[in-house]
């Protein structure tokens, strides 16, 4: 690594010059706001006071309370809502995972109009995210869409709601995961590169059977770049709200009914922001701690190793 | 080495720390740059609603519209047509930063709820009386602007009430000479008009619609004398008679079967709309503003017909014979602008009668100022049966601060015994009281009582 | 490169057949429904158009005011993707170039703000904007600034992190060279480090025009009928009187386009990219 300015008597405030339009923007846009959402959780903000909200009064723990009594009506739901999520996510992540790893390794080898399958490929994570959502909210119309002129057509039924009741939860996956693949491709692709081709080769005439290539060499490569990948892909899908919203537009199923959707309807349609304020924050110390542990398991993992 | 570089360095070193400075104004300055023409500040700003067919043809309409009221009084205005769907944000986010529009339209539903924010200028005694009196204006309208015995925060603008609209030709077809008189009757004459093998439905709703459905469930509500919400502000969702009133709407899917599972799915008026034209339903329940874009569509215009919506006989005991709830906008002034005379101004000329004349001619709803409605596009035909439905026989949604609360958790749970009857699924009694139980809790649970 | 077995080509056509499907169909029906008549899309579906008609590509631009928002969504996500990448470049080269009390913390907290759920900070972000429109006079919300302002944040971390990545791939020696030709660590930055990582700046440019292009919620509370994006755009479509499918998808593959393209010329740059930040 390039280590070349040290700090000197003139140059120590080099990197923190360097670094103040970062800090100026990330302050504005990210820190500065969610103290402030932190700060609006605390208050019992909502329409009566919206207009003078600095002034709101202030609710102590009550919101949270109120969202965490899993007896009443509201604590329930956002329970429901979090598991639901939960659910999603890791469905998501495993599924668009193993497609991209599949993928990935069937591209591994050169052939002729590789190129092509690879940019046909990485499409659907071009799309603007609507496009995306529009797409298979159209194709999954019960009357007037693809998926069940394609399934009765095939003579396995076609008369399903996909978009109500407990199907809505596998169109949401399904086009998750549609969406969202080609980057878990794309990141492990990279990974593979890595691994100079020759190594493939010399373990193949030594005998090493597909299976054994890939759990010696590419494998071990791959864990770094996994590891980070698939955290990352989690935290995007839990978050994720443009996809539910999109998807079912205002009638967002219970089935599918995701934190970050569930926590916009209960505060902007609603107008009781002190409680959304506080929903989101249990929101981020729940991925907080989904970090942490993240990091603590890959750490315990390298230095077991 | 380093004591090279580190001369060679100094002298270059110099110009930097100038540099990042220099950045930064220039991100201002590319920033600053970037400044859409906002808005002037002469002008009044008015946020309309989307009436007609789309916010294109809004535009079109207000800027002719008021073009008159520059001329007149040489206040220039800037119209912007927000749709449905984000107005309330938008209100939202004016109402809470002190910045926005200086009149804007609101969902009369809304009233008492943008009341609560204290917001936007109640029009008192005086200020009514700069309009005309509040006698011009129809009762049915007025009702619903706020609490009842404050000042409202809002005044009527455009009004709508629900009727039933039905394609005559598919009842000349059916052998079917008249509309239906009662609920009975109109359960019947739309079951003769299900043909499920052919895809043909007497009737369509929207059923994912939480609005509609909120709206039905209390337009059923008062008729069979069951009270959402009552005087007090209590909720009383689980009442029999609120319950028995939103069975009764489910059922047209799960029992009777005369509306199509699909209608499930169908998430806003326009589609349902789009269904009634197309011919794969019968009737349509609706409010008035579902006539221009049904009016031009390819269905013919003779075969568009309107029906008030048929009352159980006999009414349950304790209901009210009420068709409708008083639909439409009001429309309102932000406190916060610095242009409220001018604003009021605005406000006298959109509810004057020429301009509610115009307006309402061209969105195809209803005036909310009696002497409107001697002009002949709302004493005869389809309009008049709207009008007579909105002056006589409509009552307002529950005028709470809470109102879109309301809306939310009735009107979802609704949505969700659809969604449960549409998979064929058992909604009765008991499931709809489930329903009904839920939604009050998530009501009350929120800070409502 | 010996021949592989027979059933593995079996197992990689069959593999690839099925993803290309799963990716294909969607789009097929995406291109096909953009040239049906009205009637088509409102029927059940059929996998081929009835007639080939280009109709809805004219009419899309009428039904909604679908070149403003294009053009509000071009300035957008291209001042935002310059001014992330800008940004993101000096704060990289700070990051890769110097230790300083506070460099992992900041490489920390950067990717930390990937976990940030957008719900919580709109409301008082658009409560800033507003407050900062009225304190100074420069209209923040409700305009294109503020969304740039908002999505050239959205993507530094990203950017910044593979930045990083590809300067440090951009040996020592090279700037020990620039120091000794006299070069301050700006003049190095320009004429060795970044000529070394363009591909890597053309990814995250890329990158950043992406997410800027895309984003929906932001865009729907800050953005009034003059500075509309594409995002919130389209959506008014399907509030017309029925649902025109047909110039939906005309006008979602006409703004996909452009993304699309940008990104399949660019993504192995981006691939590379994520070797060298992977490999750290």
């Amino acid at each position: 690594m390039a280590v070349l300015h040290q700090r000197r008597s003139r140059a120590w405030t080099a990197p923190y010059l360097l670094l103040a339009p970062a800090l100026v923007f990330e302050l504005l846009v990210h820190v500065v706001p969610m103290l402030g959402g932190l700060w609006m959780s605390f208050r019992e903000l909502n329409q009566f006071f919206l207009r003078s909200w600095v002034s709101a009064p202030p609710a102590g723990l009550g919101n949270y309370r109120f969202a965490v009594d899993f007896d009443g009506a509201v604590g329930a739901e956002l329970l429901r809502s979090f598991s639901v999520t939960a659910a999603f996510s890791l469905l998501t992540v495993v599924f668009s995972f193993g497609l991209g790893l599949g993928a990935a390794l069937l591209l591994q080898r050169p052939f002729r109009g590789r190129f092509l399958v690879r940019g046909l490929f990485l499409v659907p994570y071009a799309l603007p995210i609507y496009t995306a959502a529009m797409i298979w909210k159209f194709m999954l119309d019960r009357s007037d869409g693809v998926v069940n002129a394609a399934l009765s057509g095939a003579g396995l039924g076609g008369g399903n709601f996909w978009l109500l009741g407990g199907n809505a939860f596998l169109s949401l996956v399904v086009t998750a995961v549609w969406r969202l693949w080609p980057f878990a491709f794309l990141a492990l692709t990279a990974g593979m590169q890595s691994v100079p081709g020759d190594l493939y080769d010399a373990a193949e005439c030594d005998g090493a059977g597909p299976w054994q290539r890939f759990r010696f060499i590419t494998l071990p490569v791959l864990r770094p770049v996994a590891q980070v990948l698939a955290l990352v892909l989690f935290l995007w899908t839990f978050n994720d709200f443009n996809l539910p919203y999109m998807l079912f537009d205002q009638s967002v199923p219970s089935a599918a009914n995701l934190v970050s959707v569930h926590v916009y309807q209960s505060s902007f349609l609603t107008w009781n922001f002190g409680l959304g304020s506080a929903m989101s924050t249990l929101l981020l110390l729940f991925l907080l701690a989904v970090v942490l542990l993240f990091l603590a398991a890959t750490s315990w993992r390298r230095r077991a190793s | 080495m380093f004591p090279r570089s580190r001369n060679g360095g100094a002298r270059a070193r110099e110009p930097r720390p100038v540099r990042a400075p220099c950045l930064l104004l220039v991100l201002v300055v590319l920033s600053a740059a970037l400044v859409g023409c906002g808005g002037q500040q002469r002008k009044l700003v008015y946020w309309a609603s989307n009436q007609g067919s789309s916010t294109a043809q809004d535009q079109q309409v207000l800027r002719a519209e008021l073009a008159r009221f520059t001329a007149r009084t040489g206040i220039p205005v800037e119209i912007e047509v927000i749709s449905w769907n984000d107005l309330l944000n938008r209100i939202l986010g004016a109402a809470t930063s002190g910045t926005g529009p200086d009149v804007v339209n609101v969902g009369n539903t809304w009233s008492a709820s943008l009341q609560a924010t204290g917001a936007f200028v109640p029009f008192d005694a005086a200020a009514m009386d700069r309009l005309g009196g509040r006698g011009r204006f129809l009762e049915a309208a007025m009702s619903s602007t706020g609490v009842p015995g404050r000042p409202p925060a809002a005044v009527p603008l455009y009004g709508t009430s629900y009727a039933v609209f039905y394609d005559k030709r598919r009842f000349r077809e059916a052998g079917i000479t008249a509309p239906p008189r009662d609920w009975a009757e109109f359960l019947a004459v739309a079951r003769k008009l299900t043909d499920p093998a052919h895809d043909r439905f007497g009737l369509t709703v929207p059923g994912a619609s939480y609005t509609e459905n909120a709206h039905f469930a209390f337009l059923f509500g008062v008729q069979h004398g069951a009270h959402f919400v009552d005087q007090q502000g209590h909720t009383r969702f689980t009442s029999p008679a609120a319950v028995a009133a939103v069975q009764r709407y489910v059922e047209l899917m799960s029992c009777q079967h005369v509306v199509r599972p699909d209608d499930a799915e169908v998430s806003s008026v326009p589609e349902a709309a789009g269904d009634f034209t197309s011919g794969r339903a019968a009737m349509l329940i609706a409010q008035n503003s579902a006539l221009p874009p049904i009016l031009d569509s390819d269905m013919p215009a003779e075969d568009v017909g309107v029906f008030p919506l048929p009352l159980p006989n006999p009414l349950p005991p304790g209901g009210n014979p009420v068709r409708t709830h008083v639909g439409g906008s009001n429309v309102a002034v932000l406190r916060d602008s610095p242009r409220r005379a001018e604003a009021m101004e605005l406000v006298r000329f959109l509810t004057s009668r020429r301009t509610q004349v115009d307006l309402n001619r061209a969105y195809g709803s209803l005036p909310v100022v009696k002497d409107a409605y001697d002009d002949p596009a709302f004493s005869t035909g389809n309009a008049a049966v709207f009008g007579r439905l909105l002056a006589q026989e409509s009552a307002p949604v529950p005028m709470i601060p809470d109102e879109s609360r309301f809306e939310t958790t009735v009107g979802a749970g609704v949505r969700d015994l659809f969604a449960r009857a549409a998979m064929g699924q058992r909604v009765d009694r008991e499931q709809v009281r489930e329903a009904l139980a839920d939604a009050e809790q998530q009501m009350r649970g929120a800070g409502g009582s | 490169m010996r021949r592989e077995p027979r059933w593995t080509t079996a197992v990689r056509i069959a593999g690839l057949g099925a993803l290309g499907a799963f990716t294909a169909v969607p789009l097929y029906v995406m291109v096909t429904t953009a040239v049906k008549p009205l009637d088509d899309v409102q029927d059940t579906f059929t996998w081929l158009p009835s007639r080939v008609t280009f109709r809805p590509f004219i009419t899309m631009w009428s039904t909604v005011d679908l070149a403003e928002y294009f053009a509000n969504s071009v300035v957008v996500a291209s001042s935002a993707a310059v001014l992330s990448v800008l940004i993101a470049i000096f704060a990289a080269y700070a990051v890769s170039r110097y230790r300083f009390p506070g460099r992992n913390l900041f490489r920390v907290a950067v990717l930390s703000t990937q976990m940030f759920p957008g719900i919580l900070f709109l409301l008082p972000l658009y409560l800033m904007y507003a407050s900062i429109g009225q304190a100074t006079g420069v209209l923040v919300q409700g305009s294109r600034t503020g969304l740039v302002i908002t999505y050239l944040t959205f993507s530094l971390p990203f950017s910044i992190w593979m930045l990083v990545g590809y300067f440090d791939t951009v040996p020592a020696e090279l700037d020990e060279a620039a120091l000794i030709d006299g070069a301050g660590p700006l003049g190095t930055l320009l004429r060795v480090v970044l000529p070394a990582a363009k591909p890597g700046i053309a990814a995250v440019t890329i990158y950043a025009f992406m997410t800027a292009w895309g984003e929906t919620l932001f865009a729907s509370i800050m953005t009034d009928s003059n500075s509309r994006t594409l995002a919130v755009g389209l959506r008014e479509y399907s509030t017309e009187s029925s649902v025109y499918w047909n110039e939906v998808m005309a006008a979602s593959l006409t703004v996909s386009v452009p993304v699309v393209i940008g990104f399949l010329l660019l993504q192995r740059y981006l691939v590379r990219g994520l070797t060298a930040g992977a490999l750290r």
